[in-house]
């Protein structure tokens, strides 16, 4: 483990004030991220898991604690563009082409005209969309858009990868195609990614890390490093090994939910 | 034949119906009258008679649509348009303050709008006064806005334009203030993990986000910068445009002068939400809506 740390977190905790009195949405997380991890973050709805990237992302601040963001605050991280994030949603522009959509960004950030080219073309080989440039969004399937969007945070130079839920809505079959393409591509990039799902299949197939978390507060329960090997076929989710994790996940889960 | 009837059938039978109604209601109208002359003559009126007479008097109380068609035919084909009898010259001139105030008003709204959505003080403050100003009748206001601005050496085509430009940028402002709000929490997220700035995310997102809802402002405000030229010519003793020649006509009773103009008026309005439609329709599918554009 000698790669630099990308995500650190010490004792960080948030609460919303709401009208129904503080909500604690998280509290006491340490976690340590490095850098080519593959982390999910698993857990039932309000346990925190989309408030804890939207703090790496500096979507939501923290009240307490303390986290680093490639060694800077979140703050100078989205400053510096350190990282994607996917939405649940893929939230095209329905007036952009898909290759203007995956342009976006690059444009707010100033790249060259050239350079945007290539990169568009890059990324859309890269998550196996090469030929849809000029169609509009409402013309592919929710996997294809979703694909597009993952395309979208990969195109600037961001080594993070912030993900929520982003197969959240699709169908099993498509899924289970996008998740080898994820793992494909994470090998390709070498990124560090962080995977927010409420899958434990797909939790355990993706992840080299899992996160397992409950709510009210939201916390984290257990940090399951895992012994699956890099190169993951689909059916690598029948093995003992994969059912051991998967098991434990499960345990973890049952526990966080005991006090209710 | 059958796809023509169903595209046309039902517009042609309600323009029949509005005829018939109108022939029917032109006897009604005008049937004192044509006793009353009738009576001073000594004469006696038999049904065909009264009819014929009632659709074809010189000042009649509701003149008869082929009236009205005559006279705009003679004042517009048959007139030279830089002649001050034609309907033409009238209407361009009630056109031009029309387009000017309603270029005026898009951009006054525009402007306004934008500061609503990204200035606290300005989402707070200005709203109310954007509606107090349509509470006020915009005959009371005409009268003062061309004095002002005669006193201030405006005169001409600019004073109108700022009456049609009072009316016009109100739906504009409400359409755009919409319009400009309607990207999600999400789409807003997304601007900033790229770490967009304001002006970025007014152009790339929020101005295109609005567009849906610029046109339909836009239809009612061109409509309503047209009202806005026509009263502008009223208390002003304009002697030119469509106002100037509906007072006339109500000064010496030339009722068919008044329902011409009146015609020519609604027509001109017509003609300018078509032409926004379309260029609507254009921009909609050139940003790839165009299954929105089937509604």
């Amino acid at each position: 483990m000698s790669q630099p740390t990308v995500i650190e977190a010490k004792n960080l905790s948030l609460t919303f004030e709401t009208n129904d009195g503080p909500v604690q949405a998280l509290q006491g997380i340490d976690l340590t991220i490095k850098k080519g991890e593959f982390v999910s973050f698993i857990g039932p709805s309000g346990c925190g898991k989309t408030t804890f990237l939207r703090v790496m992302a500096d979507l939501e601040t923290p009240t307490g604690g303390e986290i680093s963001v490639n060694g800077m605050t979140p703050e100078e991280a989205r400053m510096k563009r350190a990282y994607g994030y996917v939405f649940q949603a893929a939230g095209l522009y329905p007036w952009r082409t898909i290759a203007g959509n995956i342009r976006l960004p690059l444009e707010i950030m100033g790249y060259s005209k050239a350079e945007q080219a290539t990169r568009v073309k890059e990324v859309l080989e890269l998550v196996h969309l090469d030929g849809v440039e000029n169609k509009f969004p409402w013309q592919l399937s929710g996997g294809m858009q979703q694909r597009a969007s993952i395309a979208r945070a990969l195109s600037f130079d961001a080594d993070l990868l912030l993900m929520d839920e982003p197969f959240g809505a699709l169908d099993e079959i498509v899924r289970d195609h996008l998740n080898e393409q994820l793992l494909e591509l994470w090998a390709a990039t070498n990124k560090t990614i962080c995977f927010v799902t409420h899958s434990i299949p797909e939790a355990v197939y993706l992840s080299t890390k899992i996160v397992v978390m409950s709510p009210r507060p939201g916390r984290i329960i257990d940090i399951i490093e895992s012994s699956l090997p890099k190169e993951r076929p689909l059916d690598i989710r029948e093995s003992a090994e994969f059912l051991d994790i998967a098991h434990r996940v499960r345990e973890g889960l049952r526990a966080g939910h005991g006090d209710d | 034949m059958k796809r023509m009837w169903q595209k046309f059938g039902p517009v042609v039978t309600i323009v029949l119906a509005i005829f018939v109604l109108w022939y029917v209601m032109a006897v009604v109208m005008n049937t004192n009258w044509a006793y009353d002359k009738a009576k001073r003559a000594d004469v006696e009126l038999g049904f065909s008679e009264l009819v014929a007479d009632t659709w074809s008097q010189k000042k009649p109380r509701l003149p008869a649509p082929h009236q009205v068609v005559v006279e705009l035919w003679n004042t517009t084909v048959m007139k030279a348009i830089t002649s001050k009898r034609s309907l033409v010259f009238h209407a361009w001139i009630t056109l031009s303050s029309t387009l000017m105030g309603f270029a005026m008003g898009t951009v006054l709204g525009i402007l306004l709008a934008i500061g609503i959505v990204h200035n606290k003080a300005m989402n707070l403050s200005v709203m109310p006064w954007v509606i107090a100003s349509q509470t006020i009748p915009i005959l009371a206001i005409a009268p003062m806005i061309i004095v002002v601005l005669n006193a201030v050496g405006i005169s001409g085509l600019v004073p109108k334009s700022v009456i049609s430009m009072y009316l016009s940028f109100f739906p504009i402002v409400v359409g755009m203030v919409k319009g400009l709000r309607a990207p999600d929490a999400m789409q807003m997220d997304q601007m900033r993990t790229w770490n967009a700035s304001k002006w970025t995310t007014l152009w790339a997102l929020r101005w295109p986000s609005s567009v849906p809802y610029l046109f339909p402002s836009l239809k009612i405000g061109v409509a309503a910068a047209l009202v806005g030229a026509i009263v502008a010519e009223l208390p002003t003793g304009a002697v030119r445009g469509l106002g100037a020649r509906l007072l006339a006509g109500s000064y010496y009773g030339q009722t068919i002068q008044i329902w011409s103009a009146l015609l020519m008026a609604a027509t001109l309005a017509a003609s300018l939400v078509m032409i926004l439609g379309r260029i609507e329709k254009y921009t909609l599918r050139k940003m790839g809506q165009s299954q929105g554009a089937t509604r």
